[in-house]
């Protein structure tokens, strides 16, 4: 394959990545936001969203009416069960900065155990419910002008496809819901002064506690879909945490437009210096990223400086 | 109306109100008059529950409120006005007040009345509340605190930093709502905005009632102001 074809080929490889990717990654940034909490369980809430898949996609008897199931049912789940972490942990240590640290690696620490014993240490797939390969083309400049071509080789699934349309989806869906109505107004007071909120009505614990649903009910979603591409496996939580810290540094704590970016910016390097050079020099240069913008936008680049 | 009765607050170990007691009646300003750090702010943050009370009763029309979660607290019609205004500095002028009609499901006609009060405020309701003018923004943490429509109104140095003609301005909207039947609590820095407003003065000193006083007590023993504010 020439270079152009073969670039474009990388480049959506890594869109899907930074589908899945800006997903978790702003409920990471929304949790922050909102509660000040850095929550290390993240990647555990995107691990069960894959191992539950898993699960659900098998009592609802596979398919693709499995993959619906678990795609409406594993975020719910795992949202509730987030939302009762909150109650009974974080709420339990008042939302303190450094203690909710602690708090949330235990957390992370349980729900990897329990994972491993009820669920084991194998890697497990679920079928994705369409996979079509669809040939792209590609333009070349041939002696008559530009005519189309479809190279062997450029393709992409059509599940791929669905991956990234569900983020851009849901995205809107968050950036609807935070910007345009009264929970979101809720939730944009309570971060923007705690005490003054509850001083307006506001059941700050009540926010916090759905916030932190909601954070985790993302990283699930993102979880049941990259399945069907990356076998659900109980260790996969790590590198995925570590991913999500980095869009969130380099977008920015907090804000849903510089995570997007981040996650875009992650995921199309990762896409193509993976396929390129190699996986090791894409985490390198996210690695320098992050470093980049620590020493020279410290809030990242679409966060406020604190005032 | 409120009754505060011999309360102990504070942040976390540190107690700072000891003892303290205070009314406020409907239709009256009661002014809480102190040094900076008497705990003047700490009382209005006990009475709006932000803070626990490990002794006392608060009281409003005879129900506890005192031991109520925060956000009970204003939707049983107290309005809060903070020192330093404390507006959701990133909403928008309009947005800030959805959240004070929000609070008691104030109906829309309350928003009108309000912004009857700060016409100001009418022109400027996209802009961001961060981007307004110190008169305009203490005239929205005002704006904000009416929309719930409050039986009792706490206001926490609301002329600092302002310009007569905006002291003028938010004094003239004080003295309507006592004349509506708020009980209205203030604390104030600037005796002459106050002295001629205030029903009841009220000393506080190291988070402890000094003395209490009516108006026209003051005026003829001005020698308490010296004593506890030394002016
Ligand atoms: N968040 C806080 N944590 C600990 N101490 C505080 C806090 N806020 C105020 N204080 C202390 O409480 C005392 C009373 O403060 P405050 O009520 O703000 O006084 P003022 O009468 O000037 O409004 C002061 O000694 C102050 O240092
Ligand atoms: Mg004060």
């Amino acid at each position: 394959m020439e270079f152009g074809p073969y670039l474009m080929l990388a480049a959506l490889e890594g869109a899907v990545t930074a589908a899945v990717l800006a997903l978790m990654a702003a409920g990471l940034s929304l949790v922050f936001g909102v509660m000040r909490v850095v929550n290390v369980a993240h990647g555990e809430f995107y691990m069960l969203g894959a191992v539950l898949a898993f699960v659900v996609a098998g009592m609802a008897g596979g398919g693709a009416l499995g993959f619906v199931a678990a795609l409406v049912a594993v975020p719910l789940i795992v949202g509730a069960l987030a939302v009762a972490a909150d109650v009974t942990v974080l709420k339990r240590v008042g939302y303190d900065p450094e203690r909710t640290i602690v708090a949330t690696i235990g957390i992370l620490y349980i729900l990897q155990q329990v994972t491993l014993m009820g669920y084991g240490p194998d890697a497990r797939p679920v079928a994705a419910p369409f996979n079509q390969r669809i040939a792209l083309p590609w333009v070349e400049w041939g002696a008559g002008g530009p005519s189309l071509y479809w190279p062997w080789g450029l393709s992409i699934t059509s599940y791929k496809l669905f991956v990234i349309g569900a983020a851009v989806v849901v995205l809107a869906g968050l950036w609807v819901l935070m910007t345009r109505t009264r929970i979101g107004l809720v939730m944009r007071a309570t971060q923007l002064d705690r005490e003054t909120a509850q001083a307006f009505g506001i059941p700050v614990e009540r926010v916090y506690a759905l916030v932190f649903g909601l954070g985790a009910g993302l990283a699930a979603l993102a979880g049941v879909l990259i399945v069907p591409i990356q076998q659900a496996h109980y260790l996969m939580g790590g590198d995925a945490l570590l991913l999500s810290f980095i869009v969130v540094i380099i977008g920015g704590l907090g804000s849903l437009p510089g995570t997007l970016i981040a996650a875009l910016l992650i995921g199309l390097s990762d896409g193509i210096l993976s396929v390129f050079f190699s996986p090791t020099l894409a985490k390198i240069v996210a690695t320098l990223l992050v470093a980049l913008v620590l020493v020279f936008r410290p809030q990242g680049l679409m966060g406020k400086a604190p005032r | 109306m409120l009754e505060v009765t011999g309360i102990d607050a504070g942040y976390g170990p540190v107690q700072v109100l000891r003892g303290l007691s205070l009314a406020v009646r409907p239709g009256e300003i009661t002014c809480l008059l102190g040094r900076n750090g008497a705990g003047k702010t700490t009382t209005m943050k006990a009475i709006m529950g932000l803070l626990p009370l490990s002794a006392g009763r608060i009281t409003l029309e005879g129900e506890d409120i005192g031991r109520l979660p925060a956000h009970e607290v204003p939707r049983r019609g107290i309005g809060y006005i903070p020192q330093g205004r404390r507006l959701f500095a990133e909403l928008t002028v309009a947005q800030n007040l959805e959240i004070g009609l929000m609070t008691r499901n104030s109906p829309r006609h309350v928003l009108a009345r309000v912004l009857d009060l700060f016409p100001r405020l009418a022109d400027r309701m996209g802009q961001r509340a961060e981007t307004l003018s110190g008169g305009e923004q203490q005239m929205l943490a005002t704006a904000r605190a009416l929309c719930l429509e409050p039986r009792v109104l706490l206001l926490d140095e609301p002329t600092e930093g302002l310009q007569p003609s905006m002291i003028e301005a938010i004094r003239q909207v004080v003295i309507r709502l006592k004349s509506e039947g708020v009980a209205i609590l203030l604390v104030e820095q600037r005796l002459d905005a106050v002295l001629s407003a205030a029903d009841r003065v009220v000393f506080i000193e190291n988070g402890q009632v000094r003395e209490t006083a009516g108006a026209v007590d003051l005026r003829a023993r001005p020698e308490m102001l010296k004593r506890y504010l030394g002016v």
